[in-house]
């Protein structure tokens, strides 16, 4: 196990109560009506995105499903950019337009965010070929979900990276369901980190709620991809807390085993190490809590002051504005 | 003190129905705490609050289906006693701020061309061009598919109104329009018979008539034709009849009123004078041929226009222009024996002239009786046109030129 | 327009491949991928002996991942280089379709005007080799349907030479489509021909009758019919769409303000086709000018078949042009 870096994995437990007092937050919002559409929390798979981003560098990629929150936080993306996307207004990351599913951000080199299930993995392939072509070592990471390996796009996409070497960093976020259905209904081998070999590629699987296991993996993981050796699989065993989405009564799954999950809360796993550790405070903690709060009560305030992209500027964007020479 | 509302869990729901309460008014709750289960059409949830307090009174029964937003209970902070407020349970007020309801902007569409006569299948592009060219389309027989009006129609008006013709007067109404051609003799009859009852129904109908006649003294003019015709082989030979329409044409430049068409609430005169002149079918019927331009024809080339277009018209060989361009009609039933005609004007003409038999009658003048060979012209005319001075003044015009036969 | 060009001889395929070397040679970002390209020389053989130039990097042969592929182009493009996917024909790239509307069509507005997709995707479309149903497909209008596409079809050599480079200088996606059956046409091209516009419309033969806009191979058949019609005293105008998306209107509602007749010839099948399209704006913006209704010559409604006296009939051709113009000029 690696060492308890006290500044580090206070940031990373900051990062994982931001991601969680958001996704309450926003679940909140959408009771009331200010979010609409659809609504994905990742409560219970903060660990996750956290600790793979915790290796990542700003130079690389990040390519994400309609459960992104998570990642677009940890990527640096701003609450406020997020929360006001989902009000629909003109100051969220994409003028309101994308919504909870779609967020985009260039400077962060984070590219949504897509509703289609496995429809980010082609794109992923594309972005790290083009590293490779222009002779860049960045990686180009991507979050996909266990249901997503069942798409046709996994099989083309894990082909491609693997036959090319390209340099591409697959994060299977396997929360054991595919929106309603379990794995053992989807799969006939379950076991996603597998299926990696049959590509010729290197692939590890790790326990998704502890973010320092989670980070120790990735990190092999980026180191593999970045000197060269080809593209890294690294199936995440994790569980999401809430519903797969905010209409969904859950009728695919127990109570028990939700509680049973539950218990190992990537939050209090990092927390409860730091206490034990004696290098965090209950106070301390507390203090979290209000500086996240803060930042979420600014974030919300900052969507509800925002305003609505004009109507006349719906056709804006449909093609670029600018020609290249 | 906060409201604790039906909450919206997804982009269908509508409407939740409260199955029951997870907690007492009175209860503390913390936020995250469920605190009842919701029924909706995807099955049974269990709803959470948001804040920290003290559960209120439910303001929403156990079995109740309400609007989403609607307000289930109140939440007082724990300091506060709870208000014994009535709240009533009221469907929310819409959503925040939703953006302005504003269509995008839609491309303009082109405003329709204003004073077309309805009624008629016409093309859009000959509707326009009969605009332009200024020719009535009620005037115009259709070639397009299934007998519409289509430009070469209207081009062929406008030329032959270029080369003298006048607008085209329509005979028969252009839903039963059809080229005139060969066809067998009962339908030819039957048709022709619909067209003149629809006419002559329509003449009835819209135009008042008013009815003149006069008596000529034909002496003089026929004298003149003996003398002409023994100079001419039989062929060329001169009948009364060309006399008297040169003499209707000369008179309508006198009285020009009586030479156009009523089109639209007024009177449209033509320049040109080109007369219908009723001709008997064989097989029962009446056309009225136009001859064009009566009144810059000289007397043989009339009688020649005249023969020719009988045949024609009996051999059912007429132009379409000859079926519709006639700006005033004659008819001459004098071969049938009748004295006086009074017609019926062909619409949208504005007169009609009729000339009965020319027989003996005596006749008074300068006191003194004697016999000549007379014949009752008649004018009927359109009032709405024309009133019974011009009527006069043209039968006296009329009168006037068929006694100068020479100048005709 | 020089007076004297230098021509040489030449055909379709060679000028597409002639486009593609030249925009490899100006622009090191420009790579062309898809199924086949390298080493088999391309299925149409646009692409024969390109890998030997340009290697294995820039002609990059792909396995049958259409959705993959067709996404990596899209990947590659965000990421700075500039692909040309090659989809071997229309009938595969259904199986990219959502990677092409969802994502390519799609990034820029979504993700509000932050991503923008510079991708041209080549496809070769169209029927008359009896293939059958599941290889004749014409599926121009379909993409053309799509906000956030530019739809080309180049029919002439100029064109097929022409129109890649300006494709590729696009910020947005460009799809073209390459009729299967213009491959091997010939013809002679200047020397120097080098880009051309990809915004308007052409009149590849004027006429004072009535306007015939076409597109793809059906140009060709309504060039042969209005020299037909032309000895029957009929002169027929015929207008190359060109761009499929964007439509040039202005250039057909010019023509039918002379001739009042328009015949749309359409290799798709008739319902919800791009003819459709172009009659309800011609309906829209040329009413008044019009003196027969709008008519189209669109394919049978049928999956196309193989035996040849049933594909010819289910296809546009000469004679049904010629036949349909003659009865629409018999009246009057």
């Amino acid at each position: 196990m690696t060492t308890l870096n006290r500044d580090h994995a206070i940031r990373q437990l900051r990062q994982m109560l931001l991601i969680r007092r958001f996704e309450e937050k926003s679940a909140e919002l959408y009771s009331a009506m200010k979010i609409r559409g659809f609504l994905h929390l990742y409560i219970g798979e903060e660990a996750v995105a956290v600790g793979v981003m915790s290796v990542l560098s700003a130079e690389d990629a990040v390519v994400a499903t309609y459960r992104e929150h998570g990642q677009a936080l940890a990527r640096g993306m701003s609450a406020g950019s997020i929360m006001a996307e989902m009000y629909g207004k003109k100051e969220g990351c994409c003028l309101g337009r994308g919504g909870s599913m779609h967020l985009f951000d260039a400077a962060t080199r984070f590219y949504g965010g897509n509703a289609i299930v496995g429809g980010g993995l082609p794109l992923t392939v594309g972005l790290a070929l083009a590293d490779t072509m222009q002779g860049r070592s960045q990686v180009t990471c991507c979050f996909f979900g266990d249901g997503a390996v069942a798409e046709g796009n996994f099989h083309e996409s894990m082909n491609l990276a693997a036959l090319w070497k390209l340099p591409v960093l697959f994060v299977c976020e396997n929360n054991l369901y595919a929106m309603g259905t379990a794995l053992r209904y989807t799969q006939a081998n379950q076991d996603i980190a597998a299926k990696a070999a049959s590509y010729g590629m290197a692939a590890a699987a790790v326990d998704g709620m502890d973010v320092m296991a989670v980070e120790e993996a990735a990190g092999k993981a980026v180191a593999h991809v970045r000197q060269g050796s080809g593209p890294y699989l690294l199936e995440c065993r994790t569980y999401r807390f809430r519903p797969h989405s905010m209409f969904d009564t859950e009728l695919y799954r127990t109570k028990a085993e939700v509680d049973e999950w539950k218990q190992r809360d990537p939050i209090e796993i990092l927390a409860d190490r730091l206490v034990a550790a004696g290098l965090f405070t209950a106070e301390e903690k507390e203090k979290l809590e209000r500086e996240v709060a803060a930042e979420i009560e600014a974030a919300v305030a900052f969507a509800e002051a925002g305003t609505w992209e004009p109507v006349e500027d719906l056709t804006r964007f449909v093609t670029s504005e600018r020609r290249e020479a | 003190m906060g409201e604790f509302r039906m909450p919206s869990l997804g982009a269908d729901m509508e409407t939740g129905k409260l199955v029951e309460w997870l907690v007492t008014p009175g209860q503390p709750v913390q936020r995250g705490d469920i605190v009842a289960l919701v029924e909706t059409q995807k099955g049974l949830f269990e709803i959470e609050v948001f804040e920290d307090g003290i559960m209120g009174e439910p303001l929403v029964q156990a079995g109740q289906t309400v609007p989403v937003g609607t307000v289930l209970a109140m939440i007082s902070s724990g300091t506060e006693a709870a208000a014994r407020t009535e709240v009533q349970a009221e469907p929310p007020a819409a959503p925040a701020a939703a953006p302005p309801a504003e269509s995008p902007v839609v491309p303009p569409v082109a405003a329709p061309l204003a004073g077309s006569p309805g009624r008629f299948a016409c093309s859009p592009s000959a509707r326009r061009l009969a605009l332009e060219l200024d020719v009535d389309l009620a005037t115009v027989r259709g070639t397009g598919p299934g007998g519409a009006i289509q430009r070469s129609d209207i081009e062929e008006v406008a030329t032959a109104r270029k080369a003298g013709a006048a607008p085209v007067v329509a005979l028969e109404k252009p839903v039963a329009a059809a080229p005139i051609q060969p066809m067998d003799a009962e339908t030819s009859a039957a048709r022709m018979r619909q067209a003149i009852a629809a006419a002559v129904s329509r003449s009835n109908r819209e135009i008042p008539h008013y009815y003149l006649e006069t008596e000529i003294d034909l002496s003089r003019p026929l004298q003149w034709l003996a003398a002409e015709n023994q100079k001419r082989s039989i062929q060329e030979r001169v009948l009364p009849v060309a006399l008297m329409l040169k003499a209707v044409a000369k008179a309508l430049r006198d009285v020009p009123e009586l030479n156009g068409y009523w089109l639209e609430d007024r009177l449209q005169v033509k320049t040109e004078i080109h007369i219908g002149f009723a001709v008997a079918l064989r097989q029962g019927g009446l056309i009225s041929p136009a001859l064009h331009q009566v009144d810059r024809l000289s007397i043989d080339e009339l009688m020649r226009a005249m023969a020719d277009l009988i045949e024609r018209t009996r051999a059912g060989r007429l132009r379409g222009s000859e079926v519709t361009d006639a700006t005033v009609s004659v008819t001459n039933l004098g071969d049938r024996g009748v004295k006086t005609v009074h017609g019926v004007i062909y619409p949208p003409q504005v007169a009609l002239v009729g000339f009965g038999r020319i027989a003996e009658r005596p006749w008074a003048e300068g006191g003194m009786l004697g016999v000549r060979p007379c014949v009752t012209a008649t004018l009927a005319a359109d009032h709405r046109a024309t009133d019974g001075h011009q009527g006069a003044l043209f039968l006296e015009a009329l009168n006037r030129h068929l006694q100068l036969p020479e100048e005709l | 327009m020089s007076e004297s060009k230098a021509m040489k001889a030449t055909t379709y395929r060679e000028a597409v491949k002639e486009a593609i070397r030249e925009a490899m040679h100006r622009d090191q970002r420009v790579f062309l991928m898809g199924e086949d390209v390298g080493h088999y020389g391309g299925c149409y053989a646009v692409s024969k002996g390109l890998l030997a130039e340009f290697g294995p990097e820039r002609i990059r042969d792909t396995p049958l991942s259409e959705s993959g592929y067709v996404g990596a182009g899209i990947g590659a493009a965000l990421g700075g280089m500039r692909p040309i996917v090659e989809v071997m024909t229309v009938n595969f790239s259904l199986l990219a379709l959502d990677q092409i509307v969802n994502t390519a069509a799609t990034l820029l507005h979504m993700s509000g005007g932050q991503f923008n997709v510079p991708l041209v995707i080549r496809m070769a479309t169209g029927a008359g080799k009896q293939l059958a149903a599941q290889h004749a497909h014409s599926f121009e209008g379909w993409y053309a349907h799509i906000p956030g596409l530019r739809v080309l079809s180049p029919a002439t050599l100029e064109d097929a030479r022409g129109m890649l480079w300006t494709a590729l200088e696009d910020p947005d996606p460009v799809l073209i489509f390459e009729n299967n059956t213009l491959y091997n046409m010939e013809g002679m091209l200047a020397v120097d021909a080098g880009p051309v516009d990809i915004d308007t419309a052409r009149v590849r033969r004027p006429g004072r009758d009535i306007t015939l806009i076409t597109y793809s191979a059906s140009l060709f058949k309504c060039l042969d019919a209005a020299e037909v019609l032309a000895g029957e005293g009929i002169e027929a105008e015929v207008i190359d769409l060109r761009s499929l998306r964007p439509l040039d209107d202005a250039t057909y509602l010019a023509s039918i303000a002379r001739t009042h007749r328009v015949l749309i010839v359409d290799e798709g099948w008739r319902s919800g086709s791009l003819a459709a399209e172009i009659s309800a704006r011609i309906m829209e913006r040329a009413f008044y000018d019009l003196d027969l209704p709008v008519e189209r010559l669109c394919s049978a409604e049928v999956p196309i078949p193989y035996a040849r006296h049933m594909e010819e009939a289910a296809l546009p051709r000469v004679d049904s042009i010629v036949a349909t113009i003659r009865r629409m000029m018999s009246h009057g």
